[in-house]
């Protein structure tokens, strides 16, 4: 970058600080709360974005000095952000939808720490949540919007066809698995030609089988993916992904299926599966083709236990983080940690919070209700969002990949792990 | 100003909004990604040219070169070819103009776009792929699927598999009942007008039995014939003496059971035919790995035939006619007037296509990402989508990722170069 366009920028920086400065200055005296200007870029856009627009309202209101400008950047706004910090020109707050790309950002220093508002994160959340939003000691993310991913989906005239309950235990699932085929329906709808899928199943067997301990050992390469336990929970997901009759369209049903047909194979009135294994945003896929109702269309349990293991669920979520410290910044990050402003979201639904003083009462879905409730509880994270991108969040390769040439081959259990130890490795050496 | 140097003032002044445009938006990225392509993947580091290395050492990144190997050799060929022939057969025909416009057609759709009709027409579901349901239309024809597909026995009793029939493994004396219950039939499967199953009661020449949905809400008894269970009519059952000869058929009846008459003496088995059984047409796994580029050769080649076939059929228009005259009154066929003749006069058009083609392919993006679903993209990458992948889908290195812009513009440069020079020949 040339030398006359940074001076450039810098003067016009200039300019546009001492514009600030002066229209502040005036106003400052008559106003209550903070002013100034906040930038928000976040991965919320559509529906979510209306959502999230609605809880800044109470905010701008109490501070009728800030100017708050919002931008909706989907999937790609850890790219987006990047582009705008490269630029010289990053937005005060942006969202991070994992915490190894915040803890990139962090390292790379473009984060500033929210410890100033730990003690209200703090008396909000548990220490987990902290804990996931802390990089080298230092807070940097504010969990604003959660996800529960140890939920089974099921149609509800299926499951009374087959006349089977909600299973608790892995063999009763399997059973009732059983029962459903004997019954001349499918019982699994797997989405797995979306890789995620197939590794939020992995982490949930993982997880009961193997217990948190070692999870989070994997997650950081402690252990190695050729470990004993990783072969075990992969012969227990075998038992899902290999029973193949039972899966629409079968093996390679399962490979082409993407997580929203998943979602509608269930979700339907001439379902072609009964159940599908995914976290509590299932029903906001088909949210506005959904022909069923809640508890009586479809209705949700928690994933079986395994060998016993006591209830838990894994959790994933968006991340609030501060690039810019600011008085206002400052004061939206503190407003975002307050159970006030996730009420709000709440309230509209397609929201988990895992504030833990959002009162169940405000959650409208008696289902969402209950998978907020496992979310505040969640003991463990997604595992592929805590690793390197490149081996756990990229389509045609790493974990993705890797899971959907398992569920092409179940038996090769072996094969497999070494494949997955080799990219890991690749991937944390970079 | 000095008269000397108003003509290169004026010249420049024309030149420099060009200039600067271009110079913005192709020099100076074209360049600050050669530079970042010898960098690490933060853009700190200078490390010469590893990501290079990197490149042919990454198994998705090789698949992709190999692929697009496959892409060049088959697709300008053939694109030139069908659109060479459409455009031959079609230019004495009354109807050209609406065959053209049909072909032509794909082109006015965005390559995503058509991306998106070809991942639903490859569906391998023959209730959602318009391919698999034109197939499963020929397969049902020669071989219909059983009233029993799905179907498998409710206990081992009952040996086989859907391919052979199932057998009843105890044979049976004549006075005999045989229980066939089968599970995995959905309840809308069961044929209209079916009853409660109830097992006969043969009298001592007859074997009788009953073919039934073994199932009721949470399992049921298997082997048993409850209430609640419906008998399963018109399965088509025959019995085997000893020696596995054929000693009687018979059909279900709308509550399950069947009689053979006049058995003699001896051990019988009875069977449930295969025909009862035989799975429905699959589907052929178009977006599978192992069909997956094909199929999207198939839909980039039906995207740009007619592009092809409108460039060429311009070129046919403005061949002389009376060249094509003169060798016809000479003697020569049709065939000969079009190899002899028509190709070798078109060869200009021709090569236009096919290099145009050829620089298209090499940059073949969008229609991948389109088609292709996330399962069997790796076997379906290609360069530009090797790229995308490594810059921005995920891994975010933007040193690798420079890399194979790099490589990719490497490859589609001599072919421009090449395309440049017939361009000033020509003028």
């Amino acid at each position: 970058m040339g030398k006359h366009r940074l001076l450039l920028a810098g003067a016009l920086t200039c300019a546009l600080a001492g514009v600030v400065a002066v229209s502040s200055a005036g106003g400052a005296h008559k106003q209550r709360g903070v002013s100034g200007k906040i930038s928000i870029i976040a991965k919320w856009t559509g529906d979510e974005q209306t959502a999230f627009e609605a809880v800044l309202g109470p905010f701008k209101t109490a501070n009728p000095g800030v100017d708050i400008s919002y931008q909706g950047a989907g999937d790609n706004t850890p790219q987006i952000v990047a582009t705008a910090i490269a630029g010289g020109n990053p937005p005060d707050i942006a969202t991070m939808p994992q915490p190894g790309t915040m803890a990139d950002f962090a390292k790379k220093g473009s984060l500033k720490s929210i410890a100033f508002a730990k003690a209200d994160i703090a008396k909000h959340y548990t220490s987990f949540w902290v804990q996931l939003g802390t990089v080298n000691g230092k807070l940097y993310g504010l969990f604003f919007k959660g996800s529960q991913k140890s939920t089974v989906w099921y149609n509800v005239k299926q499951f009374k066809n087959a006349g089977v309950k909600p299973p608790s235990t892995w063999p009763q699932f399997l059973k009732v698995a059983k029962t459903i085929r004997a019954s001349g329906e499918k019982a699994y709808s797997i989405g797995g030609a979306d890789g995620w899928t197939l590794t939020d199943l992995f982490e949930n067997i993982y997880l009961r089988s193997a217990g948190a301990a070692k999870y989070n050992l994997l997650s950081k390469h402690k252990i190695k993916w050729t470990d004993a336990s990783v072969k075990t929970a992969l012969k227990l997901m075998a038992q899902v992904v290999g029973d193949t009759g039972n899966i629409p369209g079968g093996k390679s049903g399962a490979l082409q299926t993407d997580f929203n047909t998943s979602v509608s194979n269930v979700f339907s009135n001439s379902p072609k599966a009964a159940m599908v294994i995914e976290g509590d945003f299932v029903p906001g896929v088909v949210a506005s083709s959904n022909p069923l109702k809640a508890i009586t269309g479809y209705n949700v349990f928690d994933f079986p236990s395994i060998n016993g293991s006591k209830p838990t669920s894994v959790g994933g979520g968006d991340i609030v983080t501060l690039l810019k410290d600011t008085p206002a910044g400052r004061a939206l990050i503190k407003y975002l940690a307050t159970p006030q402003a996730a009420t709000i979201w709440a309230k509209r639904g397609g929201y988990s919070s895992p504030n833990k003083d959002v009162k169940p009462s405000a959650y409208k879905d008696p289902l969402q209700r209950k998978a907020a409730a496992g979310l505040v509880k969640a003991a463990v994270f997604d595992m592929s969002d805590l690793q390197p991108a490149s081996f756990g969040a990229t389509a045609g390769q790493g974990e993705w990949k890797l899971f959907q040439d398992f569920v092409n081959n179940p038996k090769n259990v072996n094969g497999i792990t070494a494949q997955l130890e080799a990219a890991a490795a690749k991937a944390y050496k970079k | 100003m000095p008269g000397r140097w108003r003509g290169p003032a004026v010249a420049l002044g024309f030149l420099l909004p060009a200039l600067v445009f271009l110079g913005v938006w192709i020099v100076y990225p074209a360049i600050r990604t050669i530079i970042r392509s010898f960098y690490d993947r933060d853009g700190t580091k200078f490390i010469w040219i590893d990501n290079y290395k990197s490149i042919f050492s990454t198994p998705t990144i090789t698949t992709a070169i190999k692929n697009n190997a496959i892409w060049v050799l088959v697709v300008p060929a053939m694109v030139t070819a069908i659109g060479l022939v459409f455009a031959v057969l079609t230019e004495r025909v009354s109807w050209r103009l609406a065959f053209r416009t049909v072909v032509f057609m794909p082109m006015a759709v965005s390559l995503f776009a058509a991306g998106v009709i070809w991942r639903i027409m490859d569906q391998q579901d023959p209730t959602r792929g318009a391919l698999n349901a034109g197939l499963q239309v020929v397969h049902d024809e020669f071989s219909p699927p059983g009233n029993l597909q799905g179907a498998s026995p409710s206990e081992t009793t009952l040996t086989g598999s859907a391919k052979t029939g199932f057998v009843l493994k105890t044979p049976l004396k004549p006075g005999g009942v045989a229980l066939l219950g089968l599970t995995g039939i959905a309840p809308e499967a069961v044929p209209k007008g079916a009853q409660q199953a109830a097992a006969p009661t043969p009298s001592s020449n007859q074997i009788g039995g009953v073919v039934w949905r073994d199932f009721k809400p949470g399992g049921g008894t298997p082997g048993k014939v409850e209430s609640g269970e419906l008998g399963l009519p018109g399965v088509s059952v025959s019995l085997k003496d000893a020696n596995g000869n054929g000693a009687g058929s018979a059909t279900s009846g709308p509550n399950g059971a069947f009689n053979f008459d006049g058995v003699k003496p001896g051990d019988y088995h009875v069977e449930i035919g295969a025909a009862n059984f035989r799975a429905p047409f699959a589907g052929v796994s178009w977006l599978g790995t192992k069909l997956i580029t094909p199929s999207l050769i198939i839909a980039y080649i039906w995207v740009w035939a007619g592009f092809a076939m409108v460039v060429i059929a311009a070129g046919l228009a403005a061949i002389p006619r009376d060249t094509l005259e003169a060798a016809r009154t000479d003697g020569a066929t049709e065939m000969q007037v079009f190899r002899r003749v028509t190709v070798p006069l078109l060869a200009p058009v021709l090569t236009v296509v096919f290099i145009t083609m050829l620089i298209n392919v090499l940059k073949v993006f969008d229609i991948v990402l389109a088609v292709a679903p996330g399962s069997s993209q790796a076997s379906a990458n290609v360069i530009a989508l090797a790229m995308w992948r490594t810059a921005f889908g995920g891994v975010n290195d933007f040193g690798v990722g420079s890399a194979i812009a790099v490589f990719l513009f490497v490859l589609v440069l001599p072919i421009l170069l090449l395309n440049v020079r017939r361009f000033k020949r020509e003028a």
